[in-house]
């Protein structure tokens, strides 16, 4: 017998040992998230995915689907606070979307639409973050890193290297390059590489590829985050 | 280095899960862990360059440039201000010549502050290269000053500046004269382990980190689980602030600690047990090796315990300065040596802990009830206490009273007759389970010290009417902004942000909706964060703000809009740069004051 949860009154099947996320994913419905792939093990840390299970706030990247939850997903509540959550990402780095390679494209900006964001209402931290250039192919702007660790999960997973961590402490995090010197030219990195085009914001670049698609006609000038991420990672799941 | 390096990693057998305790020494011995010593360790252990970096990165004690040859610390909890710190530290700093957070020139020394290290009783406290050394005076800092410049190693320092006591004030049930080594694992062993295993469900006790989950059960689900290898793992990672029974607890109580370690590896069949020490209390390592070593000469560790078939034994691992790996599933991580994430759950430890095989991590104070209750039966221990907390409790008293120490009470005991019992009075309010805890005011003294009403898992720390509601609410934000692990979101921008609001405010920058603002951030961190830190994070603020509302909105500028910093002092750089200092290079805070 198939086991089911329910979604927003909606009705959706699942298999023993799917998250909540992979359940959703499978059935067309779209939970809000930056740090989740579904090619990688769930890492729950950006906890846009939050949802509320039987009344209790879950990450739904990481929480077990288990049959007969009843889960929102979909209220003003919760957009709101994932609005605000998005906010903090927006604060605690340097973004600034219209003079930024990656706008349009960008899944942080997306989210922000998604979202109806309109300012960053809380304080900026003005983070005194560096830009590694020092690679021939790829860029690393560190002012615009969200810690989704994409890029060092796909490191370890698709590329069968270790090139990217996660180093510092609470507001002091940053991600690390693994080479002697700390810096992107010294490390395994190759401009083929999946971990080099994984980034959800302008973090990672490839670089003199910036504009080739015109400010306008890129992803989500066209879609929303949404119809994006259900395209593309039922693909993944391979449905 | 190289040989120094070598003999560390042969001494811990190339174990990456004692990654910690490899960088630790070599801390200790260069102040630092140097590019070369990182591409040591990392051939030796075999692992990525960035595993190492990103825990050196993590971990309050472990640094990437060096510290001093005298690296001291000062602690930063609010009992170490009440009782003087900050001219003390201002004094320290002047009389050594050097800035805080900063190395001297000659590299002799370096000064900075670090969180509680449970030494609440008798503060001012600090640490020299880890040691912790206990009320601090002026006298006291004039000697080491002399000692610093003079170079004497640290072995001569005077004892008494390194003296920590017990204070242990009240007893009951738990701390009274230690049980004989050995007698509560016979006693179990002769009526039987499940029927042990009974009697501790019987007694009612629940996990005294705080959290307060069943004992027997988890145990219980431990052992149920399908595994080879289990392991027990004893919490000593005393770190919520004003928290010090787990120090009292393992330097005159350990055998008591080991024995329910001991007790609970025979029940749940585990082979091997952890002790997570805190890093502060290197101090206690030495005198819990060789308790451990006693054990082992009387059978009580190692093959064949008590002829019984039991194998077991306990190693003793440090932390190296981070509040969250008190979290339990943190703790594994780090004792994995890794950064002190918590994990996600499910599954719990009971399942997957540390090598992902099922783990029992319990408190100190539990362990220690444990055994006693295996010796005694579960009914004397279920006979104290309330219905829903039985025992007794045993609190780390501070702050403002004639007699801070350690107090074993039973549960269910109200506040204020803890406050008649330690003497204190004229109360502000209690600080009941530590920041991640509850603020009272003097208006709730008859609530009660329970999982039911007050839970905590042994900070209780007292203030009287001299002190100021903001100064405390402010340690504890700074506090949790400072220790967390920022691996989410909300915890890791929120606590930031909540530091810049509330200090926002308490600075007097504050308009009309700035403590609207202040509690919906609170909402949001308490919501949506990963873990236990961020959903307590803002709890300084929260019941601060309940309970005196009307002094927040004081605080409050009388117009709708300030700017929420000042004018005036950011035009600093701007009048250096062009050499300016009239009239009009300065800027008023509100327009048209002067």
């Amino acid at each position: 017998m198939t086991q089911t949860i329910m979604i927003d009154g909606r009705t959706v099947a699942f298999e023993e040992g799917q998250t909540i996320m992979e359940a959703a994913i499978a059935a067309d419905v779209y939970i809000l998230h930056l740090c989740h792939n579904p090619n990688y093990e769930p890492h729950g840390s950006c906890k846009l995915c939050t949802v509320k299970v039987n009344g209790r706030n879950c990450t739904a990247c990481t929480f077990p689907a288990q049959a007969g939850q009843v889960i929102e997903n979909q209220t003003e509540t919760l957009n709101q606070d994932r609005k605000r959550i998005t906010q903090m990402l927006f604060v605690e780095g340097n973004h600034f979307c219209p003079s930024c390679e990656k706008t349009g494209n960008c899944q942080l900006q997306g989210v922000g639409y998604y979202l109806k964001m309109q300012d960053n209402h809380f304080p900026h931290f003005f983070a005194n973050r560096e830009v590694d250039a020092s690679h021939p192919d790829v860029l690393i702007d560190h002012n615009r890193c969200i810690f989704c660790s994409l890029c060092v999960r796909s490191s370890q997973v698709d590329d069968g290297k270790d090139v990217f961590a996660i180093g510092g402490r609470g507001l002091n995090k940053r991600l690390i390059i693994n080479s002697k010197t700390g810096k992107l030219k010294d490390s395994d990195l190759e401009v083929n590489d999946c971990a080099a085009h994984i980034c959800p914001t302008g973090a990672i670049l490839i670089k003199r590829t910036a504009y080739s698609i015109p400010i306008g006609e890129r992803i989500y000038d066209k879609q929303q985050v949404d119809e994006v991420a259900l395209t593309r990672e039922n693909k993944q799941h391979g449905k | 280095m190289k040989d120094f390096i070598q003999k560390q990693l042969e001494g811990n057998e190339y174990q990456s899960e004692r990654l910690l305790t490899i960088l630790r020494a070599i801390q200790a011995e260069f102040q630092y862990i140097s590019e070369e010593a990182i591409t040591l360790v990392a051939e030796g252990l075999k692992i990525e360059r960035t595993q190492i970096v990103s825990v050196i990165e993590f971990y309050s004690f472990l640094h990437l440039t060096a510290r001093g040859y005298y690296d001291i610390l000062i602690s930063d909890s609010i009992t170490d201000y009440m009782l003087g710190k900050q001219p003390l530290m201002a004094y320290l700093s002047e009389q050594l010549g050097v800035e805080i957070g900063a190395v001297r020139a000659d590299g002799l020394v370096s000064l900075d502050n670090t969180s509680c290290t449970g030494m609440c009783d008798q503060g001012p406290a600090g640490l020299v290269n880890g040691y912790a050394i206990t009320q601090l005076t002026r006298a006291r800092v004039d000697a080491i000053v002399g000692l610093v410049n003079d170079k004497t190693p640290l072995s001569q320092w005077p004892t008494e500046f390194f003296t920590v006591l017990d204070n242990v004030q009240k007893t009951n049930f738990l701390v009274t004269a230690d049980i004989e080594q050995g007698s509560a694992l016979k006693r179990a062993f002769q009526r039987g382990l499940t029927e042990t295993l009974v009697e501790l469900d019987l007694s009612g006790l629940r996990g005294r980190g705080g959290a307060g989950f069943t004992t027997a059960m988890k145990w219980k689900f431990c052992a149920e689980e399908q595994s080879e290898t289990r392991y027990v793992v004893c919490n000593a990672d005393e770190g919520e602030p004003g928290t010090f029974k787990d120090r009292v607890l393992l330097k005159s109580h350990a055998h008591q600690v080991f024995e329910g370690m001991t007790l609970c590896a025979a029940i749940i069949g585990a082979q091997k047990g952890f002790i997570y020490l805190r890093g502060e209390y290197l101090y206690l390592q030495e005198a819990l090796e060789s308790a451990l070593e006693e054990r082992r000469a009387n059978g009580l560790l190692g093959q064949n315990i008590l002829q019984q078939g039991l194998n077991f034994d306990i190693e003793i691992r440090l932390g190296a300065g981070a509040y969250i790996c008190g979290e339990e599933s943190a703790l594994i991580e780090s004792l994995e040596g890794k950064r002190g994430i918590p994990r996600n759950r499910p599954p719990y430890p009971v399942v997957s802990g540390y090598l992902n095989q099922p783990t029992v991590v319990n408190n100190v104070e539990t362990f220690l009830a444990a055994a006693k209750i295996a010796l005694t039966g579960g009914a004397e221990f279920a006979a104290l206490g309330t219905e829903e907390s039985s025992g007794t409790k045993i609190l780390s008293i501070c702050g403002d009273c004639t007699h801070p120490g350690i107090y074993e009470l039973p549960f269910g005991v109200t506040v204020r007759e803890v406050l008649e019992l330690c003497g204190a009075d004229e109360i502000l309010g209690v600080q009941v389970g530590g920041p991640s805890g509850t603020f009272i005011s003097n208006q709730e003294l008859d609530r009660k010290i329970a999982f039911e009403d007050l839970s905590t898992g042994g900070s209780f720390i007292i203030f009287n009417q001299t002190r100021n509601i903001f100064e405390i609410a402010k340690n504890f934000t700074h506090f949790f902004a400072h220790e967390s692990c920022g691996f989410c979101t909300p915890c890791r921008v929120g606590t930031a942000l909540l530091k810049k609001q509330f200090d926002k405010i308490v600075d007097g920058h504050g308009s009309s909706g700035d403590v609207k603002a202040l509690e919906e951030l609170c909402d949001l961190v308490t919501q949506y964060s990963h873990c236990g830190l961020g959903q307590t994070a803002a709890n300084p603020i929260i019941h601060t703000l309940k309970r005196f509302p009307e002094l927040y909105q004081a605080q409050l500028k009388n117009i709708s809009y300030e700017p929420g910093f000042d004018l005036d002092a950011s035009l600093e750089v701007a009048r250096k740069l062009s050499g300016r200092d009239d009239v009009h290079a300065h800027l008023a805070q509100v327009e048209g004051e002067a």
